[in-house]
């Protein structure tokens, strides 16, 4: 493969002399590999290397993005990119200040996932297959798993030469049961920032999901209407990601007068045990990085504190905008593409009540767990439950059908009146954004519980 | 790539090499002007053999890294599923007009300009709207070699204009908008700016529906969001092959309105997704789906027809992985009503023109759920506004039964999708 170490030198001295306000570089260079099973059978197993990277240039507020897989001609392509730059811009170029770093970043070599055989990948897979296929009206099954090893490198013109590498890891599990037509389906999502084990030991969790899928074919569907519901942890972290985390990304604020009046700091948005935080600086999440793609050193940021707005994400172009500091946000899936405004680990903060006392005075509700998708138009949006059960007189009772939620962002986290004590941060998810889908993202949260959450159905 | 395929045959019985490169240049626009121009020049070669009778498969960047490419291919193989079907000998394809010198020649200046254009068609009308634009066009060439001596390529351009506003008032979010793609350059922003000054005009008025059961029209960008993931789930041969197809074993049976028609066509000229041939080298075909509500064919690759005792229909894909089948340009034929006359007939109904959230629950079963995120209310004949905070559920399977009325104007969504409106006699729906 392409030395990009050698690019990067070269690029590095390239760079300079181009009559752009800014000008940086990302070289990347990336292994993956994946297996996938449909029914009892593999399907299809894979590996691919691949070697890229782009040009960004900003010149007057303007910017032009080359990208390629071909490493010549590396002059031709900055001189494409400055002028596009330059064929756009017609402002001033603004860019809140970074002081320019050089770091190469010791990899985690003892976490790269593409070191282990795929024989002992396809082995721990077949297990799971052999468990969910011994469940009885079991259909088919789906089983996803894909890992990555990627090296990169960052320059700018102001002198910032950065080097990271990264691993992820992702296993997607799902039981299908049909029975007289009937079709129903049970999903399993998990994320690991490289590491193998964290994969390993599912045995009970992927039996539970099976035989759910099965019990989903006798299950009623619920009535649509409101609902008092209880989210589980895992679609709790959905649901702040999709509900708050995407009206945060302050690319979607910060040129729109009339959303900036609406999300003006300070603004109440919930209880004052509300707390809602992004943060990349966590360590070993597959959210988490020491430099976001502008070379911004990663944050923990609070978007929502005491349920008040606080802070929101940016990039070095929106902070600047705003007259905000850089939070490290700006991310790119891969070097086809310029970075964007991105969450990276978000949750909400635990408070104290348990899940007994959550569930407790809810006379008839939903209880939803584990994640099937979500998606958002800023003001409204939708999140879907894998498993549902109802409450009934503060007990958990029968199975439900999935269920999928929505709400108005004004209006449902202020519905929040019970957080509960138990975070946990799920690493089974995928961001989509701008085209740039599946990021590597995690979520999480306590049990939460929402009045008059509504749901839909038959 | 001879010089891949030729080191291959070395390893393997049989090798297919595959290589796709993309020019993509595209205008951005935000908050109602020029921000961003990119241009992506990408390339993926990818590499199946068939080694002691099992399927390998590699991918790369480097068209020039032959050795590790070979490698990784048969290093896979050991563990691959057994290769049920032969690589295409050399056949001749069908000709399809699917480029046009005009795409690749279209100036930075004149995408500019058309991106300004529409921006302005629509601030015009609503000047307090927040536009984000992208006029883009790509070229594609595509070439593929096997050790059966099999070869196929193409060349390929398309151009897309799009346009997204957001209209703020208060906390009310009001977010319209319409893309267009085509194999020509796209040079009326007013066809795309009429599909968002519609949007905006009906949506001028708010409505609330209360939570019952209602009648319900699709309009074609409805068809799309609602309706659409389902049906090409249930239509995939592998999801038929596993007996996870509701309509799976219901091949020449009635189980969709007789009014109802669906094919899958590759080979109407100058559509995004046309093409002489699939990704695996075969010639592209028409494929009936639904003929007058009765299931007619399944989507094939070659390895899932030959697992199912069938022949390919021409739609293996590949989207960076192994060849699936997947749908190409999806048409549902129009019918005798017209939009109006179906808005009259409702006394008090829903028009969805986008649900968001409709993919996320069991479209294998057929089920969505979804909020309205653009959608109308119809009074006594008339649409008077638009609904929020609005959830609709049903069953693609119970919806496409009984439709009471296929429209009679068919529209393109995305370049992809060509279908009516559908008017549906009566939807769960639940609002706030």
């Amino acid at each position: 493969m392409t030395d990009i170490q050698a690019v990067g030198r070269q690029l590095a001295e390239a760079i300079k002399g181009y009559s752009a306000d800014y000008i940086e570089a990302r070289l990347e260079e990336s292994q993956k590999s994946h297996i996938t099973y449909r029914g009892r059978e593999l399907e299809s197993v894979g590996q691919s290397t691949a070697v890229g990277g782009n040009i960004r240039a900003l010149v007057k507020g303007g910017w032009g993005f080359v990208s390629f897989n071909r490493l010549s001609d590396l002059p031709g392509r900055i001189e494409l990119a400055v002028k596009q730059a330059m064929l756009v811009g017609r402002e001033e170029s603004k860019l809140a200040p970074v002081e320019p770093i050089v770091d190469i970043v010791s990899p985690e070599i003892d976490k790269n996932p593409l070191a282990i055989p795929l024989s002992e990948k396809k082995q721990l897979l077949d297990e799971y297959n052999d468990i969910i296929w011994r469940t009885p009206k079991l259909q088919t099954s789906v089983i996803g798993y894909a890992d990555s090893h990627k090296k990169t490198i960052f320059l700018n013109s102001s002198g910032s030469y950065i080097q990271q590498e990264r691993a992820d890891i992702t296993l997607r599990l799902s039981a299908v049961a049909a029975e007289d037509g009937e079709v129903q389906q049970v999903g399993l999502s998990l994320g690991s920032r490289g590491n193998f084990s964290s994969i390993r030991g599912l045995h009970q969790p992927v039996e539970e999901m099976a035989r759910h899928a099965v019990e989903l074919l006798s299950a009623p569907q619920v009535k649509g209407r409101e609902y008092t519901v209880v989210l589980d942890p895992v679609l709790a972290g959905v649901f702040v990601h999709e509900a708050f985390g995407h009206l945060s990304e302050s690319d979607f604020v910060y040129e729109n007068d009339r959303l900036r009046q609406i999300m003006v700091l300070g603004k109440k948005f919930g209880s004052r045990e509300l707390n809602i935080v992004d943060s990349a600086a966590l360590p070993g999440l597959r959210g988490s990085y020491k430099y976001d793609d502008e070379g911004v050193p990663a944050t923990k940021t609070y978007l929502i504190r005491e349920g008040k707005l606080v802070g929101r994400l940016h990039s070095r172009e929106t902070a600047a905008k705003m007259n905000e500091a850089p939070t490290g946000n700006a991310r790119a899936i891969n070097y086809h593409f310029p970075p964007i405004v991105r969450m990276t680990n978000t949750y909400i903060e635990p408070g104290s009540a348990s899940f007994d006392e959550i569930i407790a005075d809810i006379k008839e509700g939903v209880y939803a767990k584990n994640w099937f998708g979500g998606t958002t138009s800023m003001e409204m949006f939708t999140f879907s439950a894998g498993e549902a059960y109802m409450i009934r007189n503060g007990k958990l009772a029968e199975a439900l059908r999935p269920v999928v939620l929505t709400g108005n962002v004004f209006t449902t986290l202020n519905n929040i009146d019970a957080i509960g004590n138990d975070l946990e941060m799920n690493q089974g998810g995928g961001c989509g954004k701008g085209g740039q889908m599946p990021l590597p993202v995690s979520n999480g949260s306590p049990h939460i519980r929402i009045r008059q959450c509504l749901v839909g159905g038959r | 790539m001879e010089n891949i395929l030729a080191q291959a045959k070395k390893v393997a019985e049989e090798a297919e090499v595959f290589l796709v490169s993309a020019e993509e240049t595209t205008v951005q626009f935000e908050a109602n002007r020029l921000k961003h121009i990119q241009t992506k020049q990408s390339t993926h070669l990818a590499l199946r053999i068939v080694k002691e009778g099992r399927l390998g498969y590699a991918t790369t960047t480097e068209p020039g890294d032959t050795h590790s490419l070979v490698d990784n291919a048969a290093e896979t193989a050991q563990f691959g599923m057994r290769a049920k079907f032969e690589l295409p000998s050399p056949t001749t394809y069908p000709h399809i007009d699917i480029f046009d010198p005009a795409v690749e020649s279209s100036s930075i200046g004149k995408m500019s300009q058309l991106g300004e254009e529409l921006i302005a068609l629509i601030t015009e009308h609503t000047p307090d709207i927040i536009c984000e634009a992208m006029v883009a066009k790509e070229i594609i060439s595509l070439r593929i070699i096997n050790s059966r001596g099999g070869q196929a390529s193409y060349r390929k351009g398309i151009f897309s204009l799009g346009i997204m506003g957001s209209l703020i008032r208060g906390t009310d979010m009001l977010f319209v908008g319409e893309i267009q793609s085509s194999g020509h350059p796209l040079t009326q922003p007013r066809e795309v700016a009429r599909v968002v000054l519609k949007q905006l005009e009906l949506a001028k008025n708010q409505a609330s529906v209360p939570t019952k059961q209602l009648p319900v029209i699709f309009t074609p960008r409805g068809v799309a969001s609602a309706l659409i993931p389902s049906l090409m789930i249930a239509f995939n041969g592998k999801t038929v092959l596993e007996g996870a197809s509701p309509i799976g074993n219901r091949l020449g049976q009635p189980v969709f309105d007789p009014k109802l028609w669906l094919w899958d066509d590759p080979t109407v000229a100058y559509r995004p997704h046309s093409r002489p041939c699939d990704d695996e080298g075969i010639p592209s075909q028409r494929t009936t789906l639904i003929e007058q509500g009765k299931v007619a064919n399944f989507l094939y690759d070659l390895q899932t027809a030959a697992l199912a005792g069938t022949n390919s229909t021409g739609n293996g894909s590949r989207g960076g992985g192994l060849p699936t089948p997947s749908p190409t340009t999806l048409i549902i034929a129009p019918g005798k009503t017209t939009f109006d006359e179906m808005v009259s007939d409702i006394k008090e109904g829903l028009v969805i023109e986008q649900l968001m959230g409709a993919e996320q629950g069991n479209i294998l079963g057929g089920d969505f759920s979804g909020n309205v995120l653009l959608g109308y209310k119809v009074e006594s004949g008339k649409i008077v506004g638009r609904v929020k905070n609005t959830m609709v559920s049903g069953n693609v399977y119970q919806v496409l039964k009984e439709v009471t009325a296929i429209g009679s104007q068919a529209e393109w969504v995305g370049g992809v999708v060509n279908t009516p409106p559908l008017y549906c006699p009566r939807l769960p729906v639940a609002s706030k």
